[in-house]
């Protein structure tokens, strides 16, 4: 069997702060491959950022504590000195976050900002680096790039601006892509011009890309593999058509049916997940997901709140749930597809 | 009588745009909402859909007067509101509430939840039967916070929580519309279906209004009967939810359509826009929209399409376009992104 492109094993992320050590990722493992999408999803603060920010190597040692396996094209990145990743940083691996203003400095022109970073990584000279910035936000699609590359952040409207932080993210051809709600600021028309565009230079380039939302009709869009994460950990993962199609995880089930969508009956009430988010510092013991959940009756709430349940098959469509396979599907199809 | 509770009529907003090196003077205006006519009927949900920056939350504030317009009318049962004066405003003030997108923000940190609720009801020396208290406990009962949240403060809540705070408050003067601008924009999916089916609730139950603004077009087809569609500064279609939806005219609603990622996946007629929107300082002549429209011809650009019913729709879908779309969802692909052509 091939080594994944990426490989992240028991991936464990502890934070220490005043109130106690927040455990924002328990133990999650994902691969992604050379040339396709792995969509990351869950709600707010089940540890998506936390889990990408890890694989960058951009956690403060000082109160992060991180364990497990980082492997990236070969090279474990968790035990990884500094200068290696900052060196991987920018190259190798890129990311694009959901604010482009925070990320863009407001003092130098976008031309010099994409610039800058390729001759970082290359030792590029000015002129071939600002050729290269041209050429950049031509790939992008941003309008008469030539004028353009002497302009600041402000003087592009939202959409251009995540287009040149994508020409900066891409400037030197990495091989890994994480991009962090690229599209959540955005308009419609434009997200759907950004999610094309990041799907076309997946194409030319084979790049790998991590692609972390919320929203669910983005991930069936623009990803191949989808990951479900709840309290830090993966409830479930699999193809799009798979996760989305014939969902098994109750979490998942309960993503799906608060979501309002374009075609769907607008008879149905939405059902969204009861209660509140679990708390980090003491979560739920066994399943996480066991406070919020409708389905411990069917899967034996012993287990549910006794032991954590293991993501299973290790390969291919699976999910961290007690219910039987035979429950799952007779579940799904019974109350869970008529919301949808 | 009609059943008309607002009725506006062309309804400008421009907003100055100053300059000049020592005598700061007008040099420019922005057309921020540029002659809308748009009716909300009691009970009834109105949704407005449209890009960031076409003049939504404008024509809530308008609709709410809490901005003057520059021109039109504004119409709340029958009394034109559009220059009243704060004490003619006085009596409307309690039956239009506001609940507003970032529910922290419009929430004061220092008081208590009991207290904001509250507020409303001592500004406007509403005294109901019970006592105030007890009001505020059952309205926090009627959006699904916990009575003994009373003394709690915002930060003590979840986003979804404070948005129903937010709600408390506006439904505690027992308002005919509320005016709701992207009220679960900020909100995390689950907590949005929640707030959602709260606000349905109340439009049921309640026989509350709503000029419900948002940019998520499946939200808005979920909760309002009728939507409108604007884009920079006007209103380009307007129909019932089923025949907007599945029977778009406008070139620019089939664009917002097709862009809207769908979870099923499925393929859909792509059309993706060239380009961004326009300035509103200076508005492209005509068919604000021709500058981005695959359809356009000379004539969008000299005369401004009137915003009307098309042969074949039906009564009150109106469409504001010289050479509408087939009534469809679904043809060719229409690609019109400049990145995409290379
Ligand atoms: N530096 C930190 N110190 C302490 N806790 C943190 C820190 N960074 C993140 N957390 C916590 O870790 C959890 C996971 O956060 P993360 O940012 O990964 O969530 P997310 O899934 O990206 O959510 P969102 O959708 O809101 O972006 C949260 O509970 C967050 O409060
Ligand atoms: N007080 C103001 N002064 C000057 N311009 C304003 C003011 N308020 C709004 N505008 C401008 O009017 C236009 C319409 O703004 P508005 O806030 O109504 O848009 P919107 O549709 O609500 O956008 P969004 O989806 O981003 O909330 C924008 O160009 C905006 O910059
Ligand atoms: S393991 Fe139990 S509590 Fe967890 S999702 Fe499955 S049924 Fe629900
Ligand atoms: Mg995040
Ligand atoms: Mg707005």
């Amino acid at each position: 069997m091939t080594i994944p492109f990426l490989s992240v094993r028991d991936l464990t992320v502890d934070f220490d702060t005043e109130d106690g050590v927040v455990h924002a990722v328990d133990g999650l493992s994902f691969d992604v491959e050379k040339g396709t999408t792995l969509g990351i999803v869950g709600e707010s603060g089940s540890g998506k950022s936390v889990t990408n920010l890890a694989v960058l190597g951009l956690h403060d040692p000082a109160y992060t504590k991180i364990s497990g396996e980082i492997v990236l094209d070969g090279r474990e990145l968790t035990t990884a000195p500094r200068r290696e990743l900052e060196r991987l940083r920018g190259n190798k691996v890129a990311m694009i976050f959901q604010d482009p203003l925070t990320s863009l400095s407001p003092y130098h022109s976008v031309g010099r900002q994409i610039s800058e970073t390729y001759r970082r990584h290359t030792g590029a000279s000015r002129g071939e680096a600002r050729g290269r910035a041209v050429e950049m936000l031509r790939r992008v699609g941003i309008p008469h790039p030539v004028s353009r590359v002497d302009d600041y952040p402000h003087q592009f409207s939202g959409g251009m601006r995540q287009r040149v932080m994508i020409a900066m993210a891409l400037v030197c051809d990495p091989d890994l892509l994480i991009a962090d709600e690229p599209t959540t600021a955005l308009d419609v028309t434009v997200q759907a011009q950004i999610l094309d565009l990041l799907k076309e230079l997946q194409e030319q380039t084979g790049t790998a890309i991590i692609l972390i939302t919320h929203d669910l009709g983005v991930v069936a869009n623009a990803a191949q593999e989808v990951l479900v994460m709840y309290a830090g950990r993966a409830v479930e993962r699999g193809t799009v058509r798979e996760v989305l199609g014939t969902p098994r995880h109750p979490y998942t089930w309960g993503l799906l049916s608060s979501m309002p969508r374009l075609r769907s009956s607008v008879d149905v009430p939405l059902v969204p997940v009861r209660g509140t988010p679990p708390s980090l510092i003491h979560v739920p013991p066994g399943c996480p997901f066991h406070p919020r959940c409708d389905y411990q009756a069917q899967a034996g709430p012993d287990l549910c709140v006794g032991d954590r349940p293991e993501l299973s098959p290790h390969r291919g469509h699976g999910d961290a749930c007690y219910l039987t396979p035979a429950h799952k599907r007779e579940i799904f199809a019974d109350q869970i597809k008529e919301r949808l | 009588m009609s059943d008309e509770l607002l009725e506006m009529s062309g309804l400008t907003k421009h907003f100055p745009v100053m300059g000049g090196l020592i005598l700061k003077r007008q040099i420019a205006k922005v057309h921020a909402v540029d002659g809308i006519d748009l009716t909300v009927r009691a009970g009834e949900s109105v949704g407005l859909v449209g890009e960031s920056g076409c003049g939504k939350s404008t024509t809530g504030r308008l609709a709410a007067r809490l901005l003057e317009p520059t021109a039109g009318a504004i119409r709340y049962r029958g009394q034109d509101i559009a220059h009243a004066t704060r004490r003619e405003l006085k009596p409307i003030r309690s039956e239009i509430q506001m609940i507003f997108q970032d529910p922290y923000s419009s929430l004061n940190p220092r008081q208590t939840v009991g207290s904001i609720i509250r507020g409303p009801m001592e500004i406007h020396d509403i005294r109901p039967p019970g006592g105030r208290d007890a009001r505020v406990r059952e309205l926090l009962e009627t959006v699904g916070l916990n009575p003994e949240h009373y003394n709690r403060f915002p930060h003590e809540f979840s986003g979804g929580q404070r948005q129903r705070v937010g709600v408390a408050r506006a439904l505690a003067l027992e308002p005919k519309l509320i005016i709701a601008d992207e009220p679960v924009s900020a909100l995390d999916v689950s907590i949005q279906a929640q707030v959602i089916n709260l606000l349905q609730g109340l439009q049921r139950e309640l026989g509350i209004a709503f000029l419900f603004i948002a940019h998520d077009l499946a939200v808005v087809r979920h909760f309002s009967q009728r939507v409108a569609v604007m884009y920079l500064g006007k209103i380009v279609e307007v129909a019932d939810r089923r025949s907007l939806y599945e029977r778009p005219r406008h070139p620019y609603t089939h664009a917002l359509l097709s862009a809207v990622p769908d979870a099923d996946g499925s393929a859909r007629e792509r059309i993706r826009l060239a380009g961004d929107v326009p300035s509103p300082i200076q508005p492209p002549s005509g068919c604000r929209f021709r500058t981005r429209c695959w359809k356009a011809q000379d004539r969008c650009a000299t005369d401004e399409p009137p915003l009307t019913r098309l042969d074949g729709d039906l009564d009150g879908h109106l469409t504001a376009c010289h050479f509408p779309e087939e009534p469809t969802t679904t043809g060719h692909d229409v690609i019109l992104d400049p990145a995409l052509q290379t």
